[in-house]
């Protein structure tokens, strides 16, 4: 099997997407999320993430590099794809469309993202919830964050949508159609997670 | 009688492989019961444009005109589908007439569909039982099951899928989606199931099955409604297990 690379290199990409990424962004989203319960609360769930032993390593292995994986194949994926849903304005080819669009997006969002609060900690600036009031303190940026969430949580959840077909879980019409309503209500509900955490920032 | 009802064609035509295409104009007599076939034999008979002008007669393929051979394959008001069960009662006039892109143009609506039948040989939609000597009956196959195969067997290679698919295109090889539905099939027969790894193997090559996205249009576009997404899933599944026993070996034959 001289030619199977892309085969390896599709399926890895799919993997990722899941195990680790889409696990870390649970894992984020909860954090986050306690800045519902106010500054302290958040800075105790971020103090604790950043006492996790051996942070580096993890932040590495799990989060950075599977991400550059990730993003990079995800880019050649989607623009080796053609938009047409002019001509077949059918339902999962939309989601085909917006699973494109949204990966995108979020590839620009979590570099600025990543840049604005990782690499700023690196810089000196202590991450908390005063860096994220900062952050968020021009509309500009809420509409950024509240576009770049949305889009992360979409793509996540209709990608587990088309794991599930990629690696053959979902055979059935009915069992795609089951995953669709079950892949869309953690998408709404991951979606109303993450707009409570930026509005706690406000 | 209403003598003078014509039907009007907008037709995408192209006179040679490489040159640049055009559309022309035509108005042929209205008929009951015409199909897009018998308006292009129309065009054939007379082939004068919507200008009075003389030009030269608008090619297209064809074969079986009961859509079961794919060959007049087209696309019709932007829908790929069979020009012979397009009837024009039921279409939207004019009539849009153009030919499949996805494919190389030979000339005007008429197609180059070669590469589904490479793809076909690529994955070994066949099923091998030629021998030297007389290998007797091969295994039974429940009846049941062959009703089932027989939808998978309908796939007449007309290309309507490809037409449809958004990763069928210029900057990837994907070859299709039609070619789950046949590894399937002949993955799915009693004989043929003795050379499914084979067929995986070659199939999860490049330009193979990782060149799917998931847009399902080919499901919605199959003019034999061939459950092709689920044959995608179907075959996702299998070549997932043959990777794991490619990957770590297996002790089954």
């Amino acid at each position: 099997m001289a030619g199977n690379r892309e085969f390896f290199n599709r399926r890895l990409h799919s993997l990722l997407g899941v195990v680790p990424i889409g696990l870390f962004l649970l894992v984020h989203l909860t954090v986050n999320h306690q800045a519902t319960g106010g500054a302290e609360s958040f800075n105790r769930a971020a103090n604790f993430m950043e006492s996790l032993p051996f942070l580096h390593v993890l932040e590495i292995l799990l989060i950075f590099l599977p991400l550059l994986y990730h993003a990079i194949y995800g880019l050649y994926i989607a623009f080796t794809g053609t938009v047409n849903t002019g001509k077949f304005g059918y339902f999962r080819n939309w989601m085909y469309l917006l699973q494109r669009i949204t990966g995108v997006i979020t590839l620009i969002f979590v570099a600025w993202h990543v840049w604005e609060t990782r690499i700023a900690m690196m810089f000196g600036t202590p991450l908390n919830y005063q860096m994220m009031e900062d952050i968020l303190s021009s509309p500009f940026m809420i509409g950024f964050y509240l576009v770049g969430i949305i889009s992360a949580i979409f793509h996540f959840s209709n990608g587990l949508w088309s794991f599930m077909v990629s690696w053959g879980i979902t055979l059935s019409p009915r069992s795609q159609v089951i995953s669709t309503y079950v892949t869309m209500i953690i998408f709404v509900v991951l979606s109303i997670v993450g707009i409570q955490t930026v509005f706690a920032f406000i | 009688m209403a003598e003078t009802k014509t039907v009007k064609f907008i037709i995408t035509r192209q006179d040679t492989p490489d040159s640049n295409p055009y559309e022309e104009e035509f108005e042929v007599p209205y008929r009951p019961n015409m199909n897009v076939i018998s308006a292009l034999m129309e065009i054939r008979r007379n082939p004068v444009n919507n200008k009075g002008q003389q030009t030269a007669p608008v090619t297209w393929d064809m074969n079986c005109l009961e859509e079961v051979c794919g060959a007049c394959s087209m696309v019709i008001n932007g829908k790929p589908r069979q020009a012979c069960s397009a009837l024009v009662d039921k279409l939207e006039q004019p009539i849009r007439l153009a030919p499949m892109k996805t494919f190389p143009v030979v000339r005007d609506l008429q197609i180059d569909r070669s590469k589904m039948f490479d793809s076909l040989k690529k994955v070994k939609a066949w099923i091998p039982i030629d021998g030297t000597y007389d290998l007797g009956p091969g295994p039974r196959m429940p009846e049941t099951k062959r009703q089932w195969a027989y939808e998978l067997s309908k796939c007449m290679t007309c290309g309507v899928c490809l037409e449809a698919c958004p990763n069928v295109n210029s900057k990837t090889n994907f070859m299709g989606p039609f070619v789950f539905n046949q590894v399937r099939l002949f993955n799915a027969h009693p004989t043929g199931a003795m050379n499914k790894a084979e067929r995986l193997n070659a199939f999860m090559e490049d330009g193979g099955l990782t060149g799917c996205g998931n847009s399902q249009n080919c499901v919605q576009a199959c003019p034999k409604g061939i459950p092709i997404t689920t044959s995608i899933a179907a075959v996702n599944r299998d070549a997932t297990l043959q990777s794991f026993k490619n990957f770590f070996g297996s002790d089954r034959a």
